[in-house]
């Protein structure tokens, strides 16, 4: 892994996380310096509509206690001074949590930040601001009615993926290293696809979800999107552990993923997926999965039993779970919802409890067959995204060659496997001119082996987080 | 996969009418065709889960440990 450049001509724009960190420790970059050209590339690129709240003073203060840390050699943790900003879902401290909405303005601000945030800051990190997303986490698209859509760096006329759109802008766009975002059908994975980036969603219960805006309980999960595999273990590692503050947060140690990284991944048994993968792709999604398969030697393929009953299944508990945490506001501020989210938590809200718990009973079935298969194989890879970024406001796309609605259908790749809380890193593959995501599927609890398989990929150049266009120039 | 057919609007209309009052929550007419489409999809996807064999004994998983 390269250092940033001594002679101080350090690009903090593209950095990673680790380089920033390793500059700020050796002296070659103050944490005042790295904060304030944060702060200005966040004011300089507005027209990305990544950020809903910037936090400068807050982060200033956090960047000269790090300055004045290094002064007296104290140690400074392993993100000293790295920008990261956050979905507007979680708990910042002074900061209403919005959750995408209008209704949530009017909120208390937070008395205390997300386990999360605390955990990277503990380890040095700097939080620069709350990021745009999808109303109440309800979207794969990135749009937002009220502070209009995140803009895919790549291509500012197309969909940054939702709901975790603001996070994708944000790191695609060089605003800042490593963004938090939230998945519970895909919310990490799409926009990690559409916008180019390694995106994270470790086992369900891994992270704390404590002090985070909820959506469907049962399918929530919180991680990191960032431009290198590395970054993705160092926040990894510094969020893990325990927290009593989160009723599904296993208790389980931190198990340290960065060391793991560089193992050899050549005895990994590796299959691709079919069948209902296969069926839904688009010619570059095939293209993308099969340039991953082919430098991880991967030939066999198999099939997850039942994948499209398991996303009708994921798709009929997040409407009915997703209502119920918002079935009283529903009785009385119907009219301050984005009128599509409105319309889909109104229907949830009547949907009969037997076809629920139907779904959940077969959730039980469908993760004892998918179990199975992780007898024979160590990794899965499906594509993340039907297809590359649509275009902000399209409605309709081609799906197995039938005009289907763009908004209800981002996610019929990542549901199938969140719905069963396996770990998956979305790895970014540079198709010209839009790249795509594949996620690299591993069993419960072993997120090294997801995080090992991005790495090599990375390492042979098949997956990386292309800089966009717009940079250069800047 | 089995398909099943789209529910017929008219009952899930009056379905709509029905369960909005007992649970309380007032439905703009206007919103009514965009959240009968909703519920319409919901439904033809719960039936495509409901339609599969599961044995009485078949049991919710709401603990995901391996």
């Amino acid at each position: 892994m390269a250092d940033v450049a001594s002679d101080a001509r350090v690009d903090l724009a593209w950095a990673s996380a680790g380089e920033i960190a390793a500059a700020v420790a050796a002296g070659r970059a103050s944490a005042t310096e790295v904060i304030e050209a944060a702060l200005a590339r966040i004011a300089a690129r507005k027209a990305l509509n990544a950020f809903t709240a910037v936090v400068a003073e807050r982060a200033g203060a956090k960047a000269r206690a790090l300055d004045e840390a290094r002064a007296k050699c104290r140690p400074l943790g392993p993100l000293a001074g790295v920008p990261f900003a956050v979905k507007n879902l979680f708990d910042v401290a002074g900061l209403p949590t919005l959750a995408g909405s209008k209704i949530n303005r009017d909120r208390a601000p937070a008395v205390r930040d997300a386990t999360l945030i605390e955990r990277l800051e503990a380890a040095g990190a700097v939080l620069v601001g709350a990021l745009n997303m999808g109303e109440y986490a309800y979207d794969f698209t990135g749009e937002n009615v009220h502070d209009g859509p995140s803009r895919n760096p790549h291509d500012t006329t197309r969909m940054t993926g939702g709901s975790s759109g603001g996070s994708g802008a944000a790191v695609a766009g060089g605003l800042v290293p490593i963004a938090l975002g939230s998945d519970t059908n895909g919310s990490i994975r799409v926009p990690a696809s559409f916008c180019g980036l390694f995106g994270f969603k470790p086992t369900y219960g891994r992270l704390s979800r404590a002090r985070s805006f909820p959506f469907v309980g049962s399918l929530d999960h919180v991680g990191p999107l960032a431009r290198t595999t590395r970054d993705l273990a160092l926040s990894y590692d510094a969020m893990q552990g325990h927290d009593p503050d989160d009723p599904v947060c296993a208790r389980r140690p931190v198990e340290p993923s960065l060391r793991a990284l560089t193992r050899d991944t050549k005895g990994l048994r590796i299959a691709v997926a079919g069948g209902y993968f296969r069926r839904g792709a688009s010619p570059e999604s095939v293209a993308a999965v099969e340039r991953v398969a082919q430098a991880l030697g991967a030939a066999r393929e198999l099939e997850l039993p039942e994948a499209g009953r398991a996303r009708a299944a994921a798709f009929v508990i997040t409407t009915a779970e997703g209502a119920s945490v918002h079935l009283n506001r529903l009785r009385t501020r119907a009219n301050e919802y984005d009128p599509a989210v409105r319309d889909r938590l109104l229907s949830g809200a009547l949907v009969p409890a037997a076809l629920v718990q139907s779904a959940q009973k077969f959730r039980r079935w469908y993760r004892a067959r998918v179990l199975e298969l992780f007898a024979d194989v160590d990794v899965i890879l499906a594509p993340a995204t039907p297809g590359p970024a649509p275009l902000i406001g399209q409605q309709m796309f081609a799906l197995d060659g039938v005009e289907t609605p763009v908004r209800a259908n981002l996610g019929i790749f990542t549901q199938p496997i969140s719905f069963i809380g396996l770990p998956v890193v979305a790895v970014p593959v540079p198709l010209d001119p839009l790249p795509l995501g594949v996620q690299i599927i591993a069993a419960p609890w072993r997120e090294e082996v997801a995080l090992a398989v991005a790495h090599t990929l990375e390492q042979v150049g098949v997956a990386k987080a292309p800089r966009p266009r717009i940079a250069n120039g800047e | 996969m089995k398909e099943p057919s789209m529910p017929d609007p008219a009952p899930l209309d009056d379905y709509i009418a029905a369960a909005a009052r007992v649970l309380e929550l007032p439905i703009d007419p206007a919103w009514q065709p965009e959240l009968r489409a909703n519920l319409e999809l919901t439904l033809r996807l719960a039936a495509v889960v409901a339609a599969f064999p599961l044995p009485d004994e078949a049991d919710a998983a709401p603990v995901f440990e391996a």
